[in-house]
């Protein structure tokens, strides 16, 4: 437990020291709802795309944020060092979620919080948006830990999200409702995370409560032990 | 035993790269481990460490076998590239480490002002690392290493880059070490610095042409240096340089 407060202690310091990303993480998902706002001025599209924007940023950021800096620590050599020492790969993992998710939190309150101002209606549980959106930050970290190991490189790294990401957001209902989807797409629909964090962000904007989104978030939590452990796995101390 | 190797055999991309090493190091020692580039030092040391891959033949460091979980706190690598956070200053990086190594409080400061003060980056504790010279980056690598002031210490060329009066300083400090009761493999290419070693391990083509001192070592081979001594032993062995 102590290694892990270690690492996040750590994570945190260099990303201080990085003052333009950290304005970047907070200041962006503002810029892009705030452009949303501003473009369908006086109709109910922020109330349908707030939600999502909300839900997406998270895991998106943080998706590339922790896979590049992964990629970094097996690329400086810091990472063959962590390994002789005996920090255990859970710590490692969840040093860096501990890290990013607590930076999350920052990010989803600024974030709602902006979107509010701008004219989103959410009828339900604010509370509850903003779990989500943690969730949603430490799904990001735990899947962009995993896909720093298949990157050799810092460019193949920033690829990744690309393909980790964009069929998610195709696919999460946004674009279309899911019954209209080809049958294929349809169940990859039903198995990705993103899914039920628009899903239950969209419920939460309706007016729904913890009974409505309880499953959503608990699909959500499902994917992140999943990432949290394939990530664990992709850590070797033995490399050629 | 500090550390025992008997028939170790490593192959990277289907290129043996040790050929049977047989090694033994008393604790209290400083070994130098010298040889050309290529010649399998990293994967050696790597090896013993216990980070190596596709490894066969067997290791072990204090008793046991490389690798396992006990060596950890037991054990302080630096390799041969600086593997230090570049955005964090010298003192951070050492608190870290120093963590790591399970120490606490005040205990970690003590520590890490120690191995700051040891590698003689007192006057830069407070600058991130990234700023640093590469000779600087290379003794915050060997200082994270010192911090939590393990009982074998494996050090992949940790003088390279530097000047004169630092060099002599460091391997002051690894006979301080050595008297201490730790133990020090240290890699060089570079010969002259096998004259500082208490025993010199010599490999070529991932094999140990030697295992000598500096003293044998020139009588030996009647060469005026070490590195005339080195040539005089390859060439006697018939290959190629």
């Amino acid at each position: 437990m102590s290694l892990t407060l270690a690492t996040a202690r750590r994570v945190l310091a260099q990303l201080s020291y990085d003052r333009r990303t950290v304005a970047l993480i907070l200041l962006l998902p503002c810029l892009i709802v705030g452009l949303v706002a501003w473009m369908f001025h006086g109709t109910p599209v922020l109330d349908q795309f707030g939600p999502v924007l909300v839900g997406f940023f998270p895991l998106f950021v943080m998706f590339l944020v922790t896979s590049v800096a992964m990629q970094r620590e097996r690329s400086s050599g810091t990472l063959e060092r962590l390994m002789t020492t005996s920090l255990r790969k859970g710590d490692l993992v969840a040093g860096y979620a501990l890290a990013f998710g607590g930076f999350a939190v920052v990010q989803a309150l600024v974030v709602v919080g902006f979107a509010l101002l701008v004219g989103m209606d959410v009828a339900g549980s604010l509370g509850l948006v903003i779990l989500v959106a943690l969730l949603d930050a430490l799904l990001g970290c735990t899947l962009g830990l995993a896909a720093s190991a298949v990157a050799r490189t810092e460019f193949q790294a920033v690829q990744m999200m690309p393909l980790v990401i964009i069929p998610q957001l195709i696919t999460c209902g946004v674009l279309m409702p899911r019954d209209q989807m080809p049958q294929v797409l349809e169940w990859l629909s039903r198995v990705m995370p993103l899914t039920y964090a628009v899903e239950a962000l969209q419920h939460l904007a309706a007016g729904a409560t913890w009974r409505d989104v309880q499953g959503a978030i608990g699909v959500i939590a499902l994917w992140i032990v999943g990432g949290a452990v394939l990530a664990g796995l992709t850590l070797r101390r033995r490399t050629q | 035993m500090a550390v025992c190797a008997r028939g170790l055999r490593a192959v990277r991309g289907g290129k043996s790269v040790l050929d049977g090493i047989d090694l033994e190091v008393s604790p209290g020692q400083v070994v130098g481990l010298l040889g050309p580039s290529g010649s399998g030092k990293t994967t050696l040391l790597r090896a013993i460490v216990g980070v190596q891959a596709n490894v066969s033949g067997e290791v072990q460091a204090l008793g046991l076998p490389a690798g396992s979980s006990a060596l950890r706190r037991r054990i302080g690598y630096a390799t041969q590239a600086a593997s230090i956070y570049l955005d964090l200053t010298v003192m951070q990086n050492l608190r870290h480490f120093a963590a790591l190594a399970g120490l606490r409080g005040t205990a970690a400061r003590k520590a890490a002002h120690e191995a700051v003060d040891a590698v003689g980056l007192g006057a830069q504790a407070g600058q991130r690392a990234g700023t640093l010279s590469g000779g600087e980056r290379s003794r915050t690598s060997l200082a994270a290493t010192l911090v939590g002031d393990p009982e074998l210490l494996v050090l992949d060329e940790p003088t390279v880059g530097l000047d004169p009066v630092l060099r002599r300083d460091l391997w002051n400090l690894f006979h301080r070490l050595a008297r201490q009761g730790r133990t020090l493999l240290v890699s060089s290419h570079v010969m002259d610095e096998a004259t500082r070693c208490d025993r010199l391990v010599l490999l070529r083509q991932g094999a140990i042409l030697a295992d000598t001192t500096p003293p044998e070592l020139l009588a030996q081979t009647g060469a005026p240096d070490a590195e005339a001594a080195f040539l005089a032993l390859i060439d006697a062995a018939g290959g190629v340089r």
